[in-house]
């Protein structure tokens, strides 16, 4: 099944009737704000990569060629409308306005997490795959319930979606079944966004699936739409479009964006054990942001003055990204304890008392030690 | 109208469900057949008819789903009370409890609360099939960011659930469903006590047995037996597993100066061994026997035609207190 591409490697946009007219309504200030984006990502991820490499950060998950899938999507839906990610929805995090040292923080492993979920719209990594298929599921029942009863009254409830994102690697657990299940029966206003990035660490798609995914979207009573995940003009308008038929009512839909992770599934593996060169070679041959900067100059949507700028910026982003992910101060163990409850717990507060006083034992050690005769 | 009423523990369960939906819009019910059946225990009876079927959830046959969407919903602002039909069909759920909904208030910093309400009928002597029998306490009770209660009477069982409703944490409520038709009587408008404390039921000088849940009345007719042999039996009702009220349990254990504790779980990696371990950190000294424990054997649930040899029984709880008895100190 040919995913929808409206613009191909070579930089060149094809008509279509269907999406055509979603492209055409982006302002030549929004079109160059998704190449900005995506190049805002890919610096982020570099520099990140070589933090990882140079020991400042525990693990990173690279987002290397998903960029278009990634930003053309979430350009697509409003900013009332809350995503549930992975934990490689980078440029879909910078674009809802969480920094880079937020973003970093779960990978420096100062904290869980690094951004409140309300402020972004925009839900904390998941490391557990497909857990949050369900947590979006319930949170489309309460939209829908706000929509009924205007029990928690919120203005923006009218219209508004949820996305659940998962990778094709997790469209095998059953987490994603069941939350497809809720969603259908409940008509929810739910896109299932899975980017197939062709590779679940060094497992192939294939062994999650031998039809496309899409494919799956039927079993449960919805439309799927498989699109061109690397190019970022046929993955805004399928979003748009599909959203837009959520917005209206018509229960979930997913997409199936088919792109590719040249890099590694996180900085732990070595996809040269797993994957052949050509293949890669292939996909860098489809890049996302050359073949968008292609049709931008061609078009002069862009000019050389503009990439330079975005240039500039990304230059910017990695060296204050550096120094705000090294200043990341880590969270306090006393913190933790605190966090664990909403609400007091016994055993919880008689930890903490033992470990207050057990350091502070050997604080005192210290001091006789040094206030002590030589 | 007394707020003082007689009524079986299912029923207790069900007038709380049905003010706490009428005190809070936020509260919302789901579960497998909880709307026009009423749950197979008909908890939930009349529920659906009463408030509707948006507030009162028939759900797909899928316990991952119920768990894992009320977290959604908990974190939108909803106070979902999820019904899971059986203890031993939990376990489905078991990711989404432990991973998700026991982690998210801190994997978050405190930013996101998850105030979802888990029913889960559990325990045996109901004479049914496999998988419909367990007691999963102690791996929740493990389970730091959970919290496990269980109530023994109608009363305790009303209040539970209502507390359990209005925390901001998630609460797992174990209902006995062998005690779904104990009657007893539910005082509507003075709060029992605090949900997450234990309960000296029965006072005494010679021995202590706590307990919780189905087995607190065979703990207080055991004590009952006790007194042939002159033997006064303090019963303390745990009620909370997790938080433990662990100094309740040894302050009686060290007025007694025994104490044995039973619960229907297996005693290999149980709560029994918990909670002697706690007694014995605060009152090693005061106890005349170590902490003895009465709870099922290291196998899978047997068939329900040999539950009765499994399960503790007023006989076992009785031996276990003549063991005690039978250690002397310092020989």
């Amino acid at each position: 099944m040919q995913p929808i591409q409206l613009l191909a490697p070579d930089g060149k946009l094809a008509e279509n009737e269907v999406y055509g007219p979603y492209i055409a309504k982006l302002s030549g200030e929004e079109l160059r704000e998704l190449y900005r984006y995506m190049a805002m990502e890919r610096r982020l991820d570099a520099e990140a990569t070589s933090l990882q490499r140079q020991g400042q950060l525990a693990l990173w998950a690279p987002a290397l060629g998903q960029e278009a899938a990634q930003v053309g999507t979430i350009a697509a839906l409003k900013s009332s409308d809350m995503v549930f990610p992975t934990y490689r929805e980078h440029a879909m995090a910078l674009y809802r306005g969480i920094a880079p040292e937020e973003l970093l923080t779960t990978f420096r492993a100062t904290r869980h997490s690094g951004w409140d979920p309300r402020q972004h719209n925009f839900q904390v990594y998941t490391l557990v795959l497909a857990a949050q298929t369900l947590h979006a599921a319930g949170w489309a029942m309460g939209i829908q319930q706000d929509q009924r009863t205007g029990s928690i009254p919120r203005d923006r409830a009218e219209d508004e979606i949820v996305v659940a994102c998962i990778g094709d690697g997790a469209t095998s657990q059953g987490d994603v079944h069941e939350s497809m299940v809720f969603a259908s029966s409940y008509e929810l206003p739910m896109l299932y966004f899975i980017q197939n990035n062709h590779w679940a660490i060094s497992v192939p798609t294939r062994t999650q699936s031998r039809g496309p995914l899409v494919n799956r979207a039927q079993g449960y009573g919805f439309e799927g739409v498989r699109v061109d995940g690397n190019d970022v003009l046929a993955s805004y308008a399928v979003a748009t479009k599909l959203s837009a038929e959520i917005r209206a009512g018509k229960g979930p839909k997913l997409i199936e964006s088919v792109t590719y992770r040249m890099g590694a599934h996180t900085t732990a593996d070595d996809p040269t054990k797993y994957r052949s060169n050509e293949e890669l070679e292939l996909w860098e041959g489809r890049d996302p942001i050359r073949r968008y900067r292609s049709w931008l100059d061609s078009t002069g949507e862009a000019d050389q003055a503009y990439f330079e700028q975005v240039d500039a910026e990304s230059k910017d982003l990695a060296s204050d990204m550096r120094k705000s992910v090294l200043a990341l101060e880590p969270i306090d163990i006393e913190r933790v304890f605190d966090t664990v409850y909403s609400e007091p717990h016994r055993q919880v507060e008689a930890e903490k008392a033992w470990l207050k006083d057990y350091e502070a034992g050997f604080a005192e050690e210290t001091t006789t030690e040094a206030g002590g005769t030589r | 109208m007394s707020a003082i009423k007689e009524m079986p523990m299912a029923k207790a369960i069900t007038a709380a469900l049905r003010d706490e939906l009428a005190a809070d819009q936020r509260t919302l019910l789901i579960g497998e057949d909880i709307g026009a059946l009423g749950g197979v225990f008909r908890v939930t009876d009349g529920l659906q008819a009463e408030f509707g079927t948006h507030r009162v959830i028939d759900s797909p046959l899928a316990e991952s789903g119920i768990i894992g969407t009320s977290i959604g919903m908990a974190m939108r602002g909803y106070r979902p009370v999820a019904e899971i039909q059986f203890d031993g069909f939990v376990f489905p759920a078991f990711n989404q409890i432990t991973s998700q909904l026991a982690k998210m208030h801190s994997r978050t910093d405190g930013k996101v609360k998850v105030p979802v309400t888990i029913r889960l009928p559990y325990g045996g002597h109901v004479g049914s099939v496999e998988h419909h029998s367990e007691s999963p306490e102690a791996l929740f009770a493990h389970t730091a960011g959970l919290r496990v209660v269980a109530p023994s009477s109608p009363q305790d069982a009303y209040w539970m659930t209502r507390q359990a409703i209005v925390s901001d944490d998630p609460v797992i409520i174990l209902e006995p469903k062998r005690r779904y038709w104990l009657k007893g009587k539910v005082d509507t408008e003075n709060p029992a006590p605090d949900a997450f404390r234990a309960q000296v039921l029965r006072e005494g000088t010679d021995a202590t047995i706590a307990t919780y849940g189905p087995l607190v009345p065979v703990a207080l007719a055991a004590a009952e037996a006790a007194r042939a042999d002159q033997r006064s039996i303090e019963v303390v009702d745990i009620r909370s597993i997790s938080p433990l009220d662990d100094e309740t349990i040894a302050r009686s254990a060290a007025k007694t100066q025994r104490l044995v504790v039973a619960h229907e779980a297996p005693t290999f990696g149980g709560m029994g061994g918990e909670i002697a371990a706690r007694v014995a950190e605060r009152a090693h000294h005061r106890l005349l026997a170590p902490v003895l424990r009465v709870g099922g054997f290291h196998m899978p649930y047997p068939p329900a035609s040999q539950e009765h040899r499994y399960l503790p029984d007023i006989d076992r709880m009785l031996e276990a207190v003549d063991r005690s008895f039978s250690y002397q100190r310092g020989v």
